[in-house]
């Protein structure tokens, strides 16, 4: 069975703008926040084996745990190194769970930005990886030392879509569901070289479509995003929409709550 | 046109209750015609008479049988008569011809819908346990023995309902429109697009090889991958040349990129073709990753439900064109279920074929840089087909903005 990495929402909150989604003035409903997590714990219960780590009162944002780092083994994790200081004190917590559950912990040099899952997805043979707005190239490069394999990176254009899950899931193996607008021309050209595309529109994207959980043929997506939730279903998945307003307003949703514990 | 067949009987000419009825009729402002006409010879014997009563609206002919009932007129509410198929294929002499509109067949004293809305059809009825169904056929589906309507009497036809004043499709008419600003058209089109997949109904898009010629094809590429058309109807051309689009970037040997010709360029759509033949067929060859991009590609990675269909022309042709054209339209006519919007974007002959299966109540857009096309539509009997006179590229273009945001 899937294993993932969560953390319970009990300090989540909104105490810094470091995205183009987080405003001071439009904090999130907290006890809806923490409903909706809830909700998704429930439905991602019925797909995976769910491990928690602590929550620290200093890191509103670790219930995003996609940002911890990346699985480059079975038992090595390639540690975050965040670009923003606001989340850098998430850092030490994310290594302590691991080293506490027997995980060899690799970390990125200084200067070298690396935000985890968040910018780094598995994709059949190989892994795709976004750039320029959170994760920096020379992430990339080490990052495909540690797996052994070929990374392809991406370029993000546009402020709203920060981070590579923000903007693209894998299907399957050799289908991409993606945002083009968040890609320059080169990065879509590889997209569009490498794998199946299916896209999503934009007023879609902006509703977090992209930032989906995919567990074998179910999807965990944002609700209110009916044309690609169709379209996936005509494709025979499970669509499953989850209200993900509270975490949207800090520029998160689905998958970004989510991190694999698996290569 | 709303109907209704009532019946006076008495001594209704002494008594002028004929000339009055038929006067109140007139001033309910419906119309009427005299089916059958029985006069007593005497005094004591009674006349009879049937009369059609055709009214603009239901509203309006509900009134007028208020009136005319207070008369003595009786509502007839007669049965549709039943004819077996004398064999297959045949249906029996005087059968009910339909039209795209909703109808239904009165058996057995009740009102049953008919499935299927299709014009030029007959309607067959089938016992189910205690009731009756009734659904529009085509001349093949019928089967010696199966009972088929015949006759007007029995059948209600209902008209669609007139368009709201501040709607689009009002703004827009039901004529061929050319004067008429276009992108306010497109716009029309796109939210009808949006208002049927949001209702959770099927949209249908029908294109002709145009779409390729002319440089529009990336924008229809768009519209599929992003999950907005569920099923498409074409031919070999509009898949061959798409596909040779792919493979070497030209269409009818015609560079895309250029507009010049290529050497040797007329051969390139049938090495297409060849190249897909060998694959096993479109699906096949996006299974193995020859074919990676272009219309076809994205209709199999997006699941849209494809029926190519044949004729007499075609080069190959491609193995997932259905080339016997009765299987096609049957192909068609299974696909097109749950439709509720229906773009026709040039082509003449698939999109007939297409408004000939759709019942009226699917809004029906035909996009063609001749008006004649759309005339053409329209003179067949898909009333329901607005016309947009336009260069498809222009079109394809805006509807794809407007669906899939801005580049």
């Amino acid at each position: 069975m899937t294993r993932v990495l969560m953390c319970p929402p009990d300090y989540y909150d909104l105490r810094y703008e470091i995205n183009a989604w987080m405003h001071l003035e439009n904090k999130p409903d907290l006890p809806l926040a923490v409903q909706q997590w809830r909700q998704l714990y429930e439905q991602v219960r019925q797909l995976a084996q769910i491990e928690l780590v602590p929550p620290a009162y200093e890191c509103p944002d670790m219930v995003f745990t996609a940002n911890a780092g990346l699985i480059v083994e079975e038992k090595a994790v390639l540690l975050s190194r965040f670009r923003h200081p606001e989340r850098q004190p998430e850092e030490p917590h994310f290594r302590r769970w691991f080293e506490e559950h027997g995980y060899t912990v690799h970390t990125m040099p200084e200067n070298c930005p690396f935000e985890g899952e968040g910018d780094i997805l598995w994709a059949g043979e190989r892994y795709l990886a976004g750039y320029r707005k959170r994760t920096e190239m020379c992430a990339h490069r080490l990052a495909a030392e540690y797996l052994g394999c070929e990374v392809l990176s991406l370029e993000l254009v546009d402020d709203r879509w920060y981070h590579l899950d923000t903007a693209l899931f894998v299907l399957d193996g050799r289908t991409v569901v993606y945002y083009p607008g968040a890609f320059d021309r080169y990065a879509r050209r590889v997209i569009e070289q490498h794998y199946d595309a299916l896209y999503v529109i934009e007023e879609e994207a902006l509703r977090f479509a992209c930032n989906s959980v995919v567990i074998g043929r179910t999807l965990l997506m944002p609700d209110s995003c009916p044309l690609v939730r169709s379209l996936l279903e005509r494709k025979g998945y499970e669509v499953i929409p989850i209200p993900m307003s509270e975490f949207i307003k800090s520029g998160g949703a689905c998958k970004c709550l989510v991190m694999f514990l698996e290569r | 046109m709303h109907t209704e067949l009532i019946t006076l009987d008495g001594h209704i000419i002494d008594s002028l209750t004929l000339s009055k009825v038929l006067d109140m009729l007139i001033a309910s402002g419906v119309d009427y015609e005299i089916r059958e006409f029985r006069i007593g010879k005497s005094h004591d014997v009674p006349s009879h008479a049937e009369i059609l009563v055709i009214a603009p609206d239901e509203e309006s002919l509900q009134h007028a049988l208020h009136e005319v009932q207070q008369h003595g007129a009786v509502i007839s509410q007669k049965d549709a008569a039943l004819q077996p198929a004398p064999q297959d294929g045949v249906f029996p002499d005087g059968f009910y011809s339909t039209t795209n509109l909703q109808t239904f067949v009165r058996i057995d004293g009740t009102w049953i819908p008919v499935e299927r809305t299709e014009m030029d059809c007959g309607i067959r009825v089938i016992r189910t346990g205690a009731g009756w169904r009734a659904e529009c056929v085509p001349l093949h589906w019928a089967k010696q023995g199966d009972l088929f309507v015949v006759g007007n009497a029995g059948v209600r036809v209902t008209p669609m309902p007139r368009r709201e004043a501040e709607s689009v499709f009002h703004f827009m008419g039901s004529e061929v429109s050319i004067e008429k600003p276009k992108t306010r058209i497109v716009q029309a089109v796109a939210h009808a697009v949006r208002e049927t997949k949001l209702k959770g109904q099927r949209v249908l898009f029908v294109g002709g090889p145009a779409i390729v010629h002319t440089g529009a094809a990336p924008y229809l590429e768009r519209i599929i991958r992003s999950g907005w058309i569920d099923v498409l109807f074409a031919g070999n051309a509009l898949a061959t040349h798409d596909i040779e689009r792919v493979l070497y970037g030209t269409s009818l040997g015609v560079a895309l990129e250029t507009g010049a010709p290529e050497t040797h360029g007329h051969e390139h759509h049938l090495r297409a073709i060849n190249t897909i033949r060998a694959a096993g067929g479109i699906r096949q060859a996006v299974e193995k990753r020859i074919l990676k991009s272009g219309i076809m590609h994205a209709c199999v990675v997006a699941g849209v439900k494809m029926v190519l269909a044949g004729s007499i022309r075609d080069d190959g042709p491609l193995p997932d064109v259905i080339t016997d054209t009765v299987q096609a339209q049957d192909a068609m006519r299974e696909a097109i279920q749950d439709v509720g919007v229906a773009l026709m974007v040039a082509t003449t002959l698939h999109s007939i074929a297409t408004g000939n299966l759709l019942p009226a109540s699917v809004t029906t857009f035909c996009i063609d840089a001749s008006a004649d096309t759309v005339i053409k539509l329209t003179d067949r009997g898909s009333h329901q087909a607005f016309g947009i006179v336009t260069d498809c590229a222009f079109f394809m273009k805006e509807l794809a903005t407007q669906l899939c945001g801005e580049e």
